[in-house]
């Protein structure tokens, strides 16, 4: 082997033992399943491979193949091809090595909403990007470093998210007459000098690949579909990568056909040996391991992390776990992945519609099970009504909202914050509930855990927005022990308690008791008709309905009490303050760390508790001279600021485009407001 | 009688009606079919004989959704349409609670029709009363999906101009397993059909035809009246000849591919020429066309119609979740947190 040696990996990471079993298979397994499962069984492994090669050279050694080594701090890759190509199977496996090699990292898939749109066009566009780094990684990655392009139309689609400078790495084979037109170019773009700027790697990818399996017995198509092999291959090489990281995922995932393992681990090592032999690819990059805190890690999305910290809550609080959902983008991963742990008691139900979805979870909730509903914004408009219900007969239910573009169908499979004001106040009559965001992927599963925590334990339905990006999106998750988690202590009524009224509280926390159906002496009906406070019967009279409508908003306020303070990175007082919430942590966390390495007096406060908010909220926004309300909307959560906080300093960063903040686009308003008298 | 279901506790004293009555006051018209079908209630849950505890009564939103509140049982009142949906989640929830389900023609029919489909078609084990006035009671008098063509209400004064469900053609097109029409002026008809509904293992949809004495006062008239019932009432028992009539004289038979009405004793007919019940046949053929059957050619078919006998989805639930626990390596969620790739950073 002319490349790395793993052991060197492992040296690095400063192992003292073998690694443990890299299962692939499995890994694979906890991202999007069902989408890699697909793009495996067919083997369409076609990948589209951007090699960016990055700027600062901080200082170079000699690989083992002769080629001079670039160490880089942190490097964006990403892969780009035709939906249905393989992307982002190349991608997944791509990522996991440099996870397994010590690197953090984040990704994120980018497929249009249609499975399988016109071939060879702008709309059919999939890709998949990786951002590793030896230092911390908090976002996807704004520009590629290394773009792996594998026909004209993923070229045109992706090349704006080219640095200057950047690797790109094209199959030459890919750009024939018909397919340039298709995707919109004039003229083949390999033979203008419109990509002079970049490093270009011209490869006839799909030809090398056909020819290295030529000896192979499969027929040529299938050959061909392999091509996104090859383009990893070269990609294993240019990082330095040891290529049986890569065949370690095919060895797993298809014992039981060896013929498949045979064919893709003879073209990553072809694409590999023709990347030695390339000119072109005078140096190779190493990316090091990042300084990560002790422990066990694995890599996560935000839609897995959310199912389980869901199964966490349950078997924490005791309280068996009830999923009542419908498929829906992006949110429907949640659901297929608690459908394959009924291992651990979880029931799925898929229902109907969105609103059996929630009312099934009701019903469960009504039971003792912890009842959570999954959805993404216009499902969340069809559960309202079923929300209402839940809240004034105070029971626990989690309604996940993994948002995406809106209003009605929208942008499905982009991402947005937009859902904020329909989550605080989307339903008839005075409804105020739990809303809690997750920040990053990993987050996820706490934020689902809170969720869950609070729901249960304050007896009141809790919304959980993510979105699109976090929920599709990876990150590197240290896993915790559940031991170790808050404790979750249901107010569960006990039987022949001679006490027992479904509305009598809790005299600090205004809770209610959870009464089982089954359990003796406690047999009760709540239900959608305002009840009388204590009792539980019906009751119109205006009194109470006053004091009911009280009592629920009061409960929900209590809850902060429960919940962590507002932490602000940077000083307490200040020229700015820079406040966020939900899903862009990242861009706004690395713009605000950029502005403070120059000087400049900011500071950050990133919200995961918005209703209620934490109690020191109005303390933090009242020590800054401005504040600016970053967010993928057109103002949500600084309306909600400025309604609950009238301050006439606090100004607002929008952005609705399907695409998440930019760290360039940010600094530039830190900037102007900081410059502004 | 015994009972198929042994997974819900049974009570270990004698109950009575008294031991379900609620502490709170009946609201409904005095009149109103759904007292007799409360009465109904009271009178077979002792019968059943499920620990009380173990009742759980779900309701949508309607005259008939006011229903949990009037029987002492575990129970919730729901949001219109959606009592199919939140009985669904009760019984996967916990199988272990009979569960019950008050709803109307508007509710489950109308707003509530996809939830209502979609119950029967999983066989979900509950059971639906579904009180048949065809009228909105609680808004006073517009017409609803069981309303019969051409009828005058507050919102079709010119009568209505859409084809009303058969609820046992939808229930029997939904694959329904348990379907019984009942009316509400006779509570032993009533307490028999939700005994045998009590015993289906699945969804059991109890079709009471039901009077609403304010805004569709004796629209069943015609069949369950005392005038008429003799005519026009064919009351079904698994076993027995298909016979109705004053002196039970007249009977169904199957000429050709139509069920016809005989006469027995006239052009040589007897009573062994009649056709004999089979509610438990899987094929829903007979029960379709018995469902179907009305006045003035035939007469309208009461009775348990159709009891088959198909898996439920809460005891399929059971068995999944039993397999994958004897199966599955992952045993709580520390195991499901450290399978697969994972790694330690040291």
């Amino acid at each position: 082997m002319l490349c790395v040696s793993f052991a060197f990996h492992i040296s690095r990471l400063g192992y003292k033992e073998p690694l443990p079993d890299l299962d692939f298979a499995t890994a694979m397994a906890t991202q999007t399943p069902q989408r890699r499962c697909e793009y495996a069984d067919e083997k369409t492994n076609n990948i589209t491979i951007f090699l960016t090669f990055a700027l600062s050279q901080k200082h170079i050694t000699m690989s083992n193949n002769k080629r001079p080594i670039v160490e880089k701090e942190s490097v964006v890759v990403k892969f780009v091809g035709d939906s249905g190509d393989g992307m982002q199977l190349s991608g997944s496996i791509f990522s996991d090595s440099a996870a397994l090699a010590g690197n953090d990292l984040a990704t994120f898939p980018d497929f249009p909403a249609e499975i399988r749109a016109p071939q060879n066009t702008v709309a059919g566009v999939s890709g998949f990007q990786v951002h590793m780094g030896s230092e911390k990684i908090f976002t996807t990655g704004d520009l590629v470093d290394v773009l792996v392009s594998m026909n004209p139309a993923s070229l045109k689609a992706n090349l704006k998210w080219a640095k200057k400078g950047a690797t790109i790495l094209v199959d030459t084979d890919a750009f024939d007459e018909k397919s340039i037109e298709k995707a919109g170019y004039k003229k083949n773009p390999l033979d203008d000098n419109s990509l002079e700027s970049y490093r270009m790697i011209k490869a006839p990818i799909t030809a090398m690949t056909k020819e290295s399996l030529k000896d192979s017995g499969i027929d040529n198509k299938t050959a061909e579909r392999s091509k996104n092999m090859f383009a990893l291959g070269i990609l294993y090489f240019i990082f330095n990568r040891d290529t049986s990281l890569a065949f370690k995922y095919f060895e797993e995932r298809f014992k039981k056909n060896p013929k498949i393992v045979e064919i893709n681990k003879i073209v990553i090592q072809a694409g590999y040996n023709y990347a030695e032999t390339v000119e072109a690819l005078e140096s190779v990059i190493h990316v090091g391991p990042a300084k990560l805190a002790k422990g066990r890690y694995r890599n996560i999305t935000g839609n897995i992390a959310t199912a389980w910290g869901l199964l966490a809550a349950a078997e924490k609080s005791g309280r068996p776990l009830f999923l009542g959902s419908y498929p829906i983008t992006p949110a429907t991963e949640i659901l297929m992945e608690l459908s394959k742990h009924k291992s651990l008691g979880a029931k799925v139900f898929q229902a109907e519609d969105e609103i059996a979805g929630i009312c099934s979870a009701i019903g469960a909730s009504y039971t003792g099970s912890l009842a959570c509903t999954t959805t993404s914004g216009p499902g969340l408009s069809l559960k309202s009504e079923a929300i209402g219900l839940a809240l004034i007969t105070e029971l626990p239910l989690v309604i996940v909202d993994v948002q995406r573009g809106g209003p009605s169908t929208g942008l499905p499979t982009k991402s947005e914050q937009s859902d904020l004001m329909q989550a605080l106040f989307g339903r008839n009559g005075e409804g105020p509930i739990i809303i809690i965001a997750a920040s990053t992927p990993d987050d996820c599963f706490y934020k689902a855990y809170m969720a869950a925590k609070l729901s249960m334990e304050h007896m009141t339905p809790a919304i959980l927005l993510t979105d699109g990006y976090l929920g599709f999106g990876s990150a590197l998750f240290r896993i915790p022990k559940v031991k170790d988690l808050p404790a979750i202590k249901p107010p569960i009524a006990v039987a022949n308690d001679k006490e027992y009224k479904p509305y009598k509280r809790n005299a600090e926390t205004l809770v209610r008791e959870w009464a089982l159906p089954g359990t003796e002496g406690l047999r009760h009906r709540i239900g959608g008709l305002e009840k009388e406070n204590i009792t539980g019967v019906v009751s119109m009279d205006p009194m109470n309905h006053q004091i009911m409508v009280d009592l629920r908003a009061a409960k929900v306020e209590k809850i902060a009490d429960f919940i962590p303070e507002q932490e602000i990175d940077g000083n307490k007082k200040g020229d700015l303050l820079v406040v966020s919430w939900g899903g862009t942590f990242g861009a706004v966390h690395s713009a605000v760390k950029l502005a403070q390495a120059e000087g400049k007096s900011i500071s950050h406060a990133h919200f995961s508790y918005i209703s209620p908010l934490p109690k020191n909220t109005e303390k933090i926004l009242k020590s800054f001279k401005k504040i600016v309300v970053c967010e993928l909307n057109s103002g949500q959560f600084v309306n909600y600021l400025r309604m609950k906080f009238p301050m006439p300093n606090i100004s607002q960063f929008n952005k609705v485009q399907g695409l998440p903040f930019m760290i360039n686009e940010l600094t530039d308003k830190f900037n102007q407001i900081l410059e502004e008298k | 009688m015994d009972f198929v279901n042994t997974t819900i506790e049974r009570s270990t004293v004698q109950l009575s009606k008294a031991d379900f009555e609620s502490d709170q006051m009946v609201k409904w018209c005095a009149g109103c079919g759904a007292h007799a079908i409360l009465a109904a209630v009271e009178r077979v849950f002792p019968k059943i004989g499920y620990r009380k505890e173990n009742f759980c009564m779900i309701s949508g939103i309607g005259c008939s959704s006011r229903f949990p509140y009037y029987v002492n049982t575990y129970g919730i009142h729901g949001i219109h349409g959606r009592a199919a949906a939140i009985s669904t989640g009760v019984k996967i929830a916990n199988p272990r609670l009979s569960v019950w389900m008050a709803t109307g023609d508007g509710d489950s029919l109308a707003i509530g029709g996809n939830h209502f489909i979609h119950v029967i078609r999983r066989n979900v084990d509950i059971n639906i009363l579904l009180f048949n006035n065809q009228i909105y009671g609680l808004t006073k008098g517009q017409y609803s999906p069981t309303t019969p063509m051409g009828k005058v209400t507050k919102t079709s004064p010119q009568g209505t101009i859409e084809h009303p469900f058969n609820v046992g053609e939808l229930v029997m097109g939904a694959q329904g397993t348990f379907y019984a029409r009942v009316p509400d002026n006779n509570i032993t008809m009533m307490t028999e059909a939700m005994f045998e509904a009590a015993k289906h293992d699945g969804t059991s949809i109890i079709e009471i035809m039901q009077n609403c004495i304010i805004f569709a006062d004796k629209a069943h008239n015609d069949v369950i009246g005392k005038e008429h019932k003799d005519e026009n009432m064919l009351l079904v028992k698994n076993g027995q000849p298909m016979i109705w009539g004053k002196n039970n004289e007249m009977g169904l038979v199957l000429k050709n591919t139509m069920l016809d009405v005989v006469e027995i004793g006239k052009n040589g007919v007897t009573l062994d020429d009649i056709l004999i019940h089979d509610a438990y046949n899987p094929d829903p053929g007979i029960h379709l066309m018995l469902a179907k059957l009305a006045p003035p050619h035939f007469p309208m078919v009461f009775g348990v119609i159709r009891a088959a006998m198909f898996p439920t989805y809460d005891d399929m639930v059971e068995e999944q979740i039993k397999y994958a626990k004897e199966n599955s390596p992952i045993k709580n969620v520390d195991d499901l947190l450290n399978s697969g790739d994972v790694w330690d950073i040291k």
